[in-house]
């Protein structure tokens, strides 16, 4: 599938900002499954200096300061993206018990071993005997890892809420898994949690996703929004990816930008503003689907 | 003072430092023990005075977390050295030096290549685990290859006599400037043995620190100039700019930090001085932006950068990173170090110091868990009784907990935290550590055996690690004689080294300094310095002023019939009022008054004079390393004085306390004038002083031109301090054409309306010919003239529409040159916001 994706941040300040320093994940990566040509960023006011770095985890960062007083600041990022399909849940039958996958991580050398990085409590994600317990009624004793995480998928999706008021950047996990409600990222950080806590690997996996119009209706621009989902590390199959918030496997509709050990890591664009008084921001991102375009 | 050693019991359970086992004093000892016994009891109490007076004085603190009126805690400093001989020192030197190189290799290796991880000598929890691996810190560069620029180890003796390592001290050491405050204050104490003993010198240590520091801050300005042409070398002789960042004045160790800041003559800077453009870290000045080389940080890691670590920290500087990532600044130490400061991480030092300088270690740690590991877990629940356990990480917050104090409950509910998180904790052996005598005053004044710890300071230079040879001893407090932390109250001691030669105590690096080294002018002030300077000159005259016009109110109520008074003191309330003393409304009877002028003095209200010196004395604190110490020794016994006041002060101690202020305020006004350099920022001082002079002239000359015209003047020239000038001059009783020519127009008189007009016309253009022209140069200059050219036959008398509207106008004046300060100069410290998307 091919895909192009805009997606613009901007922030209105009602008093000027005299120096706006920000830091973005903003560029997609390439993997096995996913191709990305002609990324652009676009920056305005202009900066007075841009550097692009890449982070631990692997991603690219660009970080750039602006000091010319300015009222309004808007990023752009702008791709196009060919995805492949991915396993689907029929061809993942062989991963080993969860337990195993458990030990196998811990014994596994450590320069081939990525799975180590994302094994810990992080920022926003701290691990609990009460998400252990959650977890655990998917993880029965024995149980292959996919088919339990999938299960755990499903168990969010159909126990929590989807509810854009009910959570903030800070909410910590305990009320969410108290109030079964909140947004994609609070999902993907709940089921990390989950499964960090009985000591397997996962991480945070940051991107686009396309969402499906209502049959008949017209696609909006700027409907869709950035989105959050998790990968979990399976010695068998690699890194698999499971999105809570639409229940499923990820397939050929999820485009990854980055990924780290949870949103702190790689949160598309965060900075300081000195000055600006009242901040108001927009953001809209649209995804769609090349045969539109050719329409 | 003969029964010394009577009163130090023998416990073979503990290493006991001054006596051996036949219970006589150990030879490095005897001296100090030989010269307090042939003092008498008075001699030794004039002693323990002297300290107490000396750490008071100093105004030596410690802030205790959460507790802003815990601001002025007293450092507690025992008058008894911790003595150790040199043989003994030698070996604790060379262990140190070797713990510090080899911490240096694995924090390199850590954010390097990970031979340690790949080798399996360290566990891979242990590193990504941790709250303290910064991973935006991977792959950095360090100048030399260090990255542990200074180094602490807190060390105890266990009952063989050996010394253990306790903990590692590896972000931001503290306590080294303690440790040199005790020497300063303790080698005076003990003059004659402190020269006899040939005790070791301290100087050396800080000298090595600083000339490590400016060795790789030139490193460092090379790599600036490369990366950016614009950018001037250091001409000979010119220092790299080297900053100690501190997290502010309610750190626990401000006091510390502002003292090495004097001591070592870096400017002392908070987040908010520093921003990063163009890859670089400056220091915002009022000359603009000045290239930073070198961080002495305060600050802990994950708070120096809110764009990669906490993005709520607004201590830190934003973008920090880029420039460490670019080399184009140190930091000391390097971001990441406290990674190591990490109890997990003892039990697997012994191999890892095989690993990277293929030797054994040269001082064991004591015992120690990381429950992280299973087996260790399994051990440490079994044999809780005998272990103290404690959070692995400086992350996690707890306190340590002793398993021999533990109710089954309790310990139900500590192995069940064990087991939930077992990698956040470790557990240590309960060791008896060494006693070492202290004095107490408890009960009666005499020797006590007290349970010692000892920090060891190490820092780096370009030849491999230095050790302080001393260190601060610090002795438990009363409650838990278990756990030694100033935090939970405990006493300090300065340390010892006896040597049997003098030893000079120089810098490995520093050559003697040269007519091209010398430096004239302070170029690195710092915007927040120069507005607190500017501050710490005006509330300096507006306490004084306060105190003397309260003192003025008290007698004229006390020592001048009703009758007689009636005429000038409504003009004199109404002053008190424009200051907020006194309510608006004058108070129907005497004894009203009085009262109501003792709660303007005393009062925790905001407006009141003891409110006002405690917020000058924040004010001073904020400075402190621009004061000389006798300066600021003034300035803390005033607030001292105000502090201690007892509940009901009589009439004649509110005298004697406002006699006092208002000589403190002219003693540091001499400071001001006569022992402060007339930088830069002395200017921006002067001007606030002379401001806020001005402003009381203008508005009390206004006031008393509206008395009565057979007022009587004297008050006034009281209060405006020109008494004693006018009777020289003049004998007949004050008359207004006289007074007014004295106070408005002489521009001899330091008290005087036009003196305080030049002054600023002064000072504002030598400012201005550094920063361009600042426009209020002008309007003084025409303030003046105005002034010099009214009519004084005419105009210079009671009622003077005239001069009360020159008066009025001036006033604004001052108050808008005021506001364009701010704007122009202190405005660059504004705090930033974070955002999210």
């Amino acid at each position: 599938m091919l895909y192009t994706v805009h997606h613009q941040t901007e922030y209105i300040y009602s008093t000027s900002v005299t120096l706006s320093q920000q830091v973005l994940h903003l560029t997609p990566r390439h993997t096995l499954h996913q191709a990305c040509e002609n990324h652009r960023l676009n920056i305005d006011p202009m900066p007075a200096e841009h550097l692009k770095d890449q982070d631990f985890f692997g991603n690219t960062s660009d970080y750039f300061s602006i000091f010319n007083p300015h009222q309004k600041l808007i990023v752009t990022s702008a791709f196009r993206v060919s995805l492949q399909s991915r396993l689907s849940l029929s061809n993942l039958q062989d991963s080993l018990a969860w337990e195993q996958v458990k030990s196998h991580i811990k014994s596994a050398p450590y320069n081939q071993n990525d799975a180590v990085i994302y094994l810990y409590s992080s920022p926003h994600v701290k691990c609990s005997t009460a998400l252990a317990h959650y977890a655990l009624i998917s993880f029965t004793p024995g149980r292959p890892l996919i088919e339990a995480t999938f299960d755990l998928t499903q168990r969010i999706y159909q126990e929590f809420e989807f509810d854009a008021e009910a959570t903030e950047v800070s909410t910590p996990l305990e009320q969410v898994l108290f109030d079964k409600r909140g947004v994609c990222q609070d999902f993907a950080h709940l089921m990390i949690g989950c499964l960090r806590s009985l000591g397997l690997s996962c991480r945070y996996v940051s991107g686009y996703i396309l969402t499906n119009p209502p049959e008949g209706a017209q696609r909006l621009i700027g409907a869709d929004a950035s989105h959050a989902w998790v990968s979990v590390y399976c010695p068998t199959y690699g890194w698999v990816d499971f999105d809570p918030t639409n229940s499923c496997i990820v397939n050929n509709e999820h485009i990854t930008v980055a990924w780290g050990r949870d949103f702190s890591d790689i949160s598309p664009m965060h900075g300081i503003a000195l000055g600006g008084g009242e901040q108001t921001l927009n953001v809209s991102v649209t995804v769609t689907p090349e045969a539109l375009i050719n329409a | 003072m003969s029964s010394l050693f009577n009163q130090i019991p023998y416990q073979t359970e503990h290493f006991n430092e001054l006596l051996d086992q036949y219970g006589q004093p150990r030879a490095h000892w005897t001296e100090l023990m030989q010269s307090l016994q042939s003092e008498s009891d008075a001699e030794m109490q004039e002693r323990v005075n002297a300290v107490k007076r000396q750490v008071s004085e100093n105004g030596l603190t410690y802030n205790v977390y959460g507790d802003i009126s815990g601001l002025q805690r007293p450092w507690d400093l025992d008058v008894i050295p911790f003595i150790l001989p040199e043989s003994e020192w030698l070996a604790i030197e060379t262990a140190v030096t070797q713990r510090a190189t080899l911490l240096n290799h694995i924090l390199l290796d850590v954010y390097g290549a990970q031979s340690t991880l790949i080798n399996d000598t360290l566990p891979p929890e242990l590193v990504h685990g941790h709250a303290g691996f910064l991973r935006p810190c991977h792959g950095l560069k360090y100048f030399d290859n260090v990255a542990l620029h200074n180094y602490a180890v807190d060390i105890a003796r266990a009952p063989n006599g050996k010394w253990w390592v306790v903990a590692d001290r590896t972000q931001a050491p503290t306590g080294a400037g303690y440790a040199l405050e005790n020497r300063m204050i303790i080698a005076r104490t003990y003059p004659d043995l402190f020269r006899d003993l040939n005790i070791r010198r301290l100087s050396g240590f800080f000298a090595n620190m600083r000339d490590s520091l400016s060795h790789w801050g030139r490193l460092c300005a090379q790599k600036q100039q490369l990366h950016d042409a614009s950018i001037l070398p250091l001409s000979q002789g010119e220092q790299p700019l080297i900053v100690i960042l501190t997290p502010g004045p309610y750190n626990e160790t401000f006091h510390e930090q502002s003292f090495l800041a004097g001591y070592l003559g870096f400017p002392l800077v908070q987040g908010s001085d520093l921003t990063v453009r163009n890859g670089m870290v400056w220091l915002k000045t009022i000359s603009g932006l000045k290239a930073v080389h070198v961080i002495l940080r305060r600050l802990d890691d994950d708070f120096c950068d809110p764009l990669s670590f906490k993005p709520d920290s607004i201590l830190g500087i934003p973008g920090l990173i880029e420039s460490v990532k670019r080399e184009l600044v140190v930091i000391a130490n390097s971001l990441g170090s406290n990674l190591l400061q990490s109890g997990a991480l003892l039990g697997y030092l012994p191999d890892l110091c095989h690993q990277f300088l293929s030797e054994p270690l040269k001082m064991p740690s004591v015992a120690t868990w990381w429950c992280g590991e299973p087996k260790a877990l399994e051990y440490v629940i079994a044999n809780l009784d005998s272990l103290v356990i404690k959070p692995a990480f400086p992350q996690i917050h707890d306190y340590p907990i002793f398993g021999e104090d533990l109710n089954t409950e309790k310990r139900t509910l500590l192995i069940e935290k064990l087991c939930t998180n077992p990698q956040n904790y470790i557990a240590q052996e309960q060791v008896n550590i060494s006693q070492t005598p202290t004095w107490s005053n408890e009960h009666y004044p005499q020797l006590h055996a007290q349970s010692v710890g000892l920090r060891v300071y190490a820092c780096a230079t370009p030849n491999g690690y230095v050790v302080m040879p001393g260190g601060l001893a610090r002795v438990a407090g009363k409650k838990d004689s278990r756990v030694i932390t100033m935090q939970r109250g405990g006493t300090s001691k300065d340390t010892w080294i006896t040597s049997e030669h003098f030893t000079q105590s120089k810098s490995l690096l520093r050559s003697t300094t040269s007519s091209k080294d010398l430096i004239r002018g302070n170029t690195y002030l710092s915007s927040r310095m120069v507005e607190n300077l500017y501050w710490y000159g005006r509330y300096a005259i507006r306490n004084g002023q306060i105190s003397n016009l309260l003192r003025l109110s008290l007698r004229f109520l006390l020592e001048i019939t009703p009758r007689i008074r009636v005429t000038e003191w409504p003009t004199i309330y109404e002053l008190c009022t424009w200051y907020d003393l006194m309510p608006n409304k004058m108070p129907s009877t005497d004894e009203e008054t009085l009262k109501l002028l003792k709660i303007a003095v005393f009062s925790n209200t905001q407006t009141s004079l003891s409110s006002n010196i405690q917020q000058f004395f924040h004010q001073a604190f904020n400075l402190r390393e621009r004061l000389s110490n006798d300066h600021w020794r003034t300035v803390n016994q005033l607030s001292q004085q105000f502090i201690t006041i007892n509940q009901q002060p009589t009439t004649n101690e509110t005298f004697d306390y406002l006699d006092s202020a208002v000589k403190s305020f002219s003693a540091i006004s001499g400071f001001a004038l006569d022992w402060m350099t007339r930088d830069e920022g002395w200017q921006f001082m002067s001007i606030g002083r002379r401001i806020e002079r001005l402003q009381f002239l203008c508005n009390t000359i206004k006031s008393a031109l509206t008395m009565p015209e057979d007022s009587n003047l004297d008050w006034l020239l009281q209060l405006t301090n020109n008494i004693v000038t006018y009777r020289a001059r003049y004998s007949a009783r004050p008359e207004w054409l006289p007074v007014l020519d004295l106070i408005l127009l002489d521009d001899k008189n330091p008290n005087a309306v036009t003196f305080q007009i030049t002054g600023l016309i002064k000072y504002i253009s030598e400012i201005s010919r550094i920063h361009a022209t600042f426009s209020y140069e002008k309007d003084l200059a025409k303030c003046l003239t105005n002034l010099q050219s009214i009519d004084v036959d005419d105009a210079f008398c009671h009622q003077s529409d005239t001069l009360i509207e020159w008066l009025e106008e001036t006033y604004t004046i001052s108050e808008q040159l005021s506001d364009q300060l701010s704007l122009r100069f202190f405005s660059y410290t504004d705090t930033y916001k974070p955002n999210f998307a």
